[in-house]
């Protein structure tokens, strides 16, 4: 007779599932979106870039922004460097910027 | 012209080297000459489940490094015809599987065989991407459960970048969903993630889900891969994904609870 019970009284569904569904789906558009973004070779873009602008100014890597759009059939590579105060610059070499 | 699959899934423990054991004997019952090859440099599993551990003399490493030939390094299956396994080194580095050599060994596979398995070890790093990166086809094995779908998820990407077709522009690799340790009772629940979730998270076509089942764990710890099993749901599962897989259109089972009859739900068996 427990068969009885347990089959027309059941605990009703929890919803743990549908959290999970939720929460990966927020997740994983969210990781898609940086991976078509950000393809495998800002990071080293970056970081070369930074060194070739250190030769001359010195920065670091907070002022130099790099970032990749798509716009339609165009692929737009935006660079954006924040160049210090000529008061931060002294005793740097001043040509060649 | 050989086809190279590989069956991969970025997480650990979710059933790649048992989807991959299974598949290849499949495959070979079927008829095709298949070779399935262990990428897990370092751990080696493979040979385990299909029970050919105590005969392994040479390996895929030993092979690319010239130290031994392939005739000597492919164990023949026992029970299955038209079966060979090529199985991991233990103990050499991960870096001794170059693309080089993985090239040169499939190329020479290639010759012999309809179709080249290769058990992706988890993660992302140096032998999962060689296990892949040759692939025309891929079985991504993920659980019903977040950081598997989610890891999943993250070798798709993986496919669509990093593999040869992709870097050469030729057509994708195609894709192929393994769903493993399904429990359709808890689904219903609420409790699991339901084959429709993780369909529509992934978004790749399903070739099979295999119920989660004690069977599994015996057949391993028998070295018989699961789908020799032919009488136990997850075999039944397993034969179903490979007929599925040479395309047989074959409709999902064990993906909803099993109807018990009106008496046998009053009277026991709950």
């Amino acid at each position: 007779m427990m068969g009885l019970f347990e089959n027309f009284f059941r605990t009703p569904p929890s919803k743990s599932a549908a959290l999970a569904k939720e929460r990966l789906q927020i997740i994983v558009a969210h990781e898609r979106g940086s991976r078509r973004s950000s393809p495998d070779y800002l990071p080293a873009l970056k970081k070369e870039l930074l060194e070739v602008v250190r030769k001359y100014v010195p920065i670091d890597q907070s002022q130099i922004k790099v970032h990749l759009d798509r716009e339609g059939g165009y692929e737009i590579l935006e660079l954006n460097i924040t160049l210090p105060d000529e008061e931060q610059r002294q005793g740097q070499p001043r040509s060649g910027v | 012209m050989a086809t190279v699959i590989v069956v991969t899934s970025g997480k650990g423990g979710v059933g790649k080297t048992t989807t991959s054991a299974s598949f290849a004997t499949g495959l070979a019952q079927r008829g095709f000459r298949t070779v399935v090859i262990d990428f897990d440099v370092g751990l080696r599993n493979l040979d385990l489940i299909m029970g050919c551990e105590r005969r392994v003399v040479y390996d895929f490493v030993n092979v690319i490094n010239n130290e031994a030939n392939l005739n000597q390094a492919l164990i023949r299956d026992k029970r299955v015809e038209n079966l060979h396994i090529l199985p991991a080194s233990q103990t050499r580095d991960k870096d001794a599987l170059t693309k080089e050599g993985v090239e040169r060994i499939l190329a020479e596979l290639k010759q012999g065989f309809d179709y080249i398995v290769c058990d992706s070890p988890a993660g992302i790093e140096r032998g999962a991407l060689m296990a892949l990166y040759f692939a025309d086809e891929a079985l991504v094995v993920t659980n019903p459960e977040v950081s598997s779908v989610r890891d999943s998820d993250r070798i798709l990407g993986i496919l669509a970048s990093r593999s040869r077709r992709a870097e050469q522009g030729d057509a994708p690799v195609k894709e192929h969903l393994v769903l493993a340790r399904y429990a359709p009772e808890r689904a219903d629940r609420g409790d699991m993630l339901s084959v429709d979730d993780v369909l529509e998270i992934l978004g790749i076509p399903l070739l099979g889900v295999i119920p989660e089942s004690s069977t599994v764990l015996q057949s391993s710890n028998a070295g018989v891969p699961v789908i020799l099993e032919d009488s136990s749901e997850a075999g039944a599962a397993y034969n179903d994904l490979v007929d599925r897989f040479l395309g047989k259109a074959l409709p999902h089972r064990f993906t909803s609870i099993q109807k018990k009859g009106f008496l046998k739900r009053l009277f026991g068996g709950g």
